[in-house]
């Protein structure tokens, strides 16, 4: 936790898969992750569709083709789950998220794996359980299983820094 | 015995009069609201404006703010209060963030996707339409609105529900704190209340405020440092209305007791005072009963006027009982030596306002009629009435003492020629300096509403995100379908321009309620079952999905082929109701369609390419209103006219005097005085930075009118009726009331009555001692 709260900020290359029970192959996207501490977290999605999502605060902006939509992340308990567990990550804000989660982690220091369970009954009803897997002070991956057995997981991957 | 009778009959009338006047004015009602600037004979684009201004959908807004404690106990406050007003049926809608019709608002777009949906159209339900829509969805799914999405997925593949939540949620709203809106800086908690009243209904929106006074004061209970502010025009009309009954209220009584006061110093007698007052108030009472007849309503505006006009009303009665000689028969030489003197002011008084009347703006046209019957009645009853009404030897304090002094110094005024001739070119200078600030072109300052009110709105309403209403398009026609057709065709056009960047976003009322045309349209290009079946299978090929999981999207198409067209009741208890209520509106059996716009950010609207996309639809009925646009030239307008109308009342008086001079040089003598107090008044102006608005034009026309009087005085040519100390102290006297009447309206907080104030209290002054400096010095000496 320590580690990770150093990050002041950075960018990471990620893929996301989600597997949806609906859906008879997962869907991917890739694109740039930008993180600002302490709490602005920018997921800039090139594949399949262009589409940006920023989170500054408690305010989501989603750009998706002309439309833009601003939502407060409370209103959305699902949304709210995946921000707020890599944010908290990220900063490595301890007190953030135990404040919604039950943390569990796991491994060394090296190579670990952080286990977050929701506290709230309503962010229950979505989110089941979130892993998130490093090394050190890198975040790696960023597993969410979702209550209804459909799943994403997102790898990450830090560009080498020249 | 002829005497008496004569005597008895001029009473009678008058009292008839009085009885008369009154009846009238307990039937009148007395506005404060905007009408009184509001034109007479408007524009189409004008008649929106003040439809709009009267009961448009933002004359119904009040902003609330709370301010003060810490922001857990505002944002309680923030919900309890909301709580509180969503049970009360004065409001239509209140908002402050929570999520309280989103159960209803989704359930009747989703039910209601295929009616209300602009995508539905036969060739997105082809194979081809079908299959792309899929893939759109798809997409959709993986990102991160993608969880939101779903579990719609089977239901609506096509993702009509995300397009309508798209059109719905497009507007911007403040951010969350503890549960409810908060201004950006997270120093007030917001709330937007729809009053079911109408801005312009002043008592029902006082009412309105007063409940949400009282739901604040119960909810904050346990927070004290809790403060509560609210604006909006409804709050605007309360407050100014407020403002002008406070002041009226106030300076009629400080004005009647300082002239009063004034009468009571120099005459030493009761009687005498009572009596002066008799013209002052029959005037008055002509006044307010002509303005209703002539108008049917008087505005506050005109009787805050009212109280500064006592003071040059009671005028004639101090000519009356200072010139006179003591006694009964100096009454009648009065009549004899000054009444045409007098009769010649009121005549010129008379004169420079009727320009007013001729005024398009009502609230100029109510002052002129006021001014003119309140004149006509005071002057009327002091020559008719008054002097059968005083006793028998009836006699007040002798001021033949200040007189004399008085005539010493108008004497010594001669002396002050050259630095009067000195300061006129100062003023000139001046006035030449400043001519390009001279006037003020603004709309507000008509307006009584303070400048903390002002900036109190502005910040408010930039903390909510809520920019003036300034765009509006209005469609109007015979039927609600009608305009809700032409909505439609006018929607499509605006959306390309959203797409252009040339507008951030519209609203319509066809959004949620389409016409039925369009309803059965997008009925009809849903297609039976059986074929969409099997156009959807062709479309999941080398999708990801199988067919299968759409079978509620199937039984929903067929249900939708069929379902009953939305009227405007199944909107109920949605917030899209607030919406359509508020821009689809009925008018003596014609109906209109306002769809308001938004400019993009940080930009303004381009008028003229909205005016031409609109033009090229060819659809009649259909406006383009600028509202800030608008006003501003309603403004000009009424400046540029109150220009000519005041100039049009001074030529008059200039003609009146010279028919009845027939002396080109008398006329000049007569008006050289008065205008050097308006040039020194105006220039004063310019000096303490007072910009000029109507109604320091109506004052400077004042200062003529009253001011003609002294300079009628001083006029005198006949050698036996040369001017007199006593007419010296009845003109000092009588200025004296004048200035105090109009003083006490210069430290008014109504900016139209101040300006009118210290334009016309300083303006008298000089006038008088103009009148004196530049008079004619007198061949023989008086003999009182």
């Amino acid at each position: 936790m320590q580690n990770l709260a150093q990050h002041k900020s950075g960018r990471a290359i990620f893929t996301e898969k989600k597997y949806i029970a609906v859906l008879d192959r997962p869907v991917e996207s890739s694109g740039d992750l930008f993180y600002t501490a302490p709490d602005r977290l920018e997921k800039r999605t090139l594949k399949p569709k262009p589409e940006s999502m920023v989170v500054s605060g408690s305010e989501l902006l989603v750009e998706r083709g002309r439309q833009k939509h601003r939502v407060q992340l409370q209103n959305y308990p699902e949304l709210a789950a995946f921000i707020d567990s890599i944010r908290g990550t990220l900063a490595g804000d301890q007190k953030a998220l135990e404040r919604n989660y039950q943390l569990s982690l796991e491994g060394t220091s090296d190579r670990w794996i952080l286990q977050l369970l929701p506290l709230d009954e309503k962010m229950r009803t979505v989110v089941q359980r979130i892993r998130i897997s490093g090394n050190a002070d890198e975040v790696r991956s960023v597993e969410i299983s979702q209550t209804d057995g459909d799943r994403s997981v997102m790898t990450i991957e830090t560009p080498a820094t020249p | 015995m002829r005497e008496a009778r004569h005597r008895f009959a001029a009473i009678a009338l008058w009292i008839a009069f009085l009885l008369t006047c009154g009846s009238v004015i307990s039937r009148t009602t007395f506005t404060t609201d905007l009408s009184a600037f509001l034109p007479r004979t408007p524009t189409p684009e004008q008649q929106l404006l003040m439809d709009q201004l009267r009961d448009g959908v933002a004359s119904r807004l009040i902003l609330v703010g709370i301010a003060g404690a810490d922001a857990p106990a505002r944002a309680r406050i923030s919900r309890q209060l909301a709580t509180r007003l969503r049970a009360d049926p004065a409001f239509v809608a209140v908002n402050n963030g929570e999520p309280v019709n989103t159960e209803r608002d989704r359930a009747f777009l989703f039910n209601n996707r295929y009616l209300l949906s602009p995508t539905v159209t036969a060739a997105r339900f082809s194979a081809e339409g079908l299959h792309a829509a899929l893939n759109e969805s798809i997409d959709l799914l993986a990102s991160p609105a993608g969880l939101m999405v779903k579990s719609l997925l089977p239901r609506d593949p096509t993702g009509e529900m995300v397009e309508l939540l798209g059109q719905f949620n497009s507007g911007s709203s403040p951010s969350m704190v503890g549960g409810a809106w908060a201004s950006r800086d997270g120093a007030r908690a917001l709330m937007l209340v729809q009053t079911r009243a109408a801005g312009s209904d002043t008592d029902a929106q006082q009412a309105a405020m007063a409940n949400i006074r009282d739901g604040f004061e119960k909810a904050a209970g346990a927070s004290p440092a809790a403060q509560l502010v609210m604006t909006g025009p409804g709050v605007f009309s309360v407050t100014s209305r407020n403002a002008i009954k406070d002041q009226v209220s106030r300076l009629s009584l400080i004005s009647m007791a300082l002239i009063a006061a004034l009468l009571l110093l120099v005459y030493r007698s009761f009687s005498a005072l009572l009596l002066g007052f008799v013209p002052v108030i029959s005037g008055a009472l002509a006044g307010i009963a002509a303005v209703s007849l002539g108008f049917g309503a008087v505005h506050g505006i005109t009787l805050g006027f009212g109280t500064a006009l006592i003071g040059e009303a009671v005028d004639y009665s101090i000519y009356l009982f200072v010139q006179s000689e003591q006694g009964q028969a100096g009454q009648q030489g009065w009549v004899e030596r000054f009444w045409p003197t007098v009769r010649l002011g009121v005549l010129t008084s008379i004169f420079g306002f009727a320009s007013l009347l001729l005024s398009g703006f009502p609230g100029l046209a109510q002052l002129g009629l006021y001014s003119i019957a309140g004149l006509i009645a005071a002057a009327t009853v002091t020559r008719y009435v008054l002097p059968q009404l005083l006793p028998t030897n009836f006699r007040i304090h002798d001021v033949s003492n200040i007189g004399r002094v008085l005539e010493r110094w108008t004497r010594q005024a001669k002396a002050l020629r050259w630095p009067a001739a000195l300061l006129l070119l100062i003023c000139c200078a001046v006035l030449l300096q400043n001519r390009a600030t001279l006037l003020n072109n603004s709309i507000s300052s008509l307006s009584p509403v303070s400048q903390e009110d002002v900036a109190l709105d502005a910040s408010l309403r930039a903390d909510m995100g809520a920019p003036d209403v300034r765009y509006l398009v209005v469609i109007s026609g015979p039927s609600r379908e009608s305009v809700l057709h032409s909505s439609e065709q006018i929607s499509l056009v605006l959306q390309e321009q959203v797409d252009r960047g040339e507008l951030s976003r519209f609203e319509s009322p066809s959004r949620y309620l389409p016409s039925t045309a369009t309803q059965r349209a997008r009925q009809a290009s849903l297609p039976p079952a059986a074929l969409l079946e099997g156009q959807l299978a062709k479309a999941a090929e080398g999708l990801p999905v199988r067919a299968q999981l759409f079978s509620p999207f199937l039984a929903d198409v067929e249900a939708a082929r069929t379902q009953p067209l939305l009227k405007p009741a199944d909107l109920e208890r949605t917030s899209m109701a607030i919406g359509v209520d508020a821009l689809l509106i009925e008018k003596d059996r014609r109906w209109s369609s306002v769809l308001p716009l938004t400019a993009p950010e940080g930009a303004n609207i381009n008028a003229e390419h909205i005016r031409a996309a609109l033009a090229a639809t060819q659809l009649q009925d259909v406006l383009f209103v600028d509202m800030k646009a608008e006003s501003d030239r309603l403004y000009s307008g009424y400046l540029h006219e109150a220009t000519l109308l005041s100039l049009g009342g001074f030529a008059a008086i200039v003609t009146l005097l010279l028919l009845v001079f027939r002396s080109p040089m008398r006329v000049i003598r007569t008006i050289a005085p008065l205008l050097a107090a308006v040039l020194t008044v105006t220039a004063g102006l310019a000096l303490f930075g007072q910009q000029l608005i109507i109604l320091h034009l109506v004052g400077l026309l004042l200062v003529v009118a009253i001011g003609s009087n002294y300079a009628l005085f001083f006029d005198q040519r006949d050698s036996a009726t040369a001017i007199s100390p006593r007419t010296l102290a009845s003109m000092l006297l009588a200025n004296l009331t004048t200035v105090a009447g109009f003083g006490l309206l210069a430290i008014s907080k109504v900016s139209l009555l101040q300006a009118m104030g210290v334009t016309v209290a300083p303006g008298v002054i000089l006038a008088l001692i103009y009148a004196a400096v530049f008079a004619e010095p007198s061949k023989a000496t008086s003999d009182v």
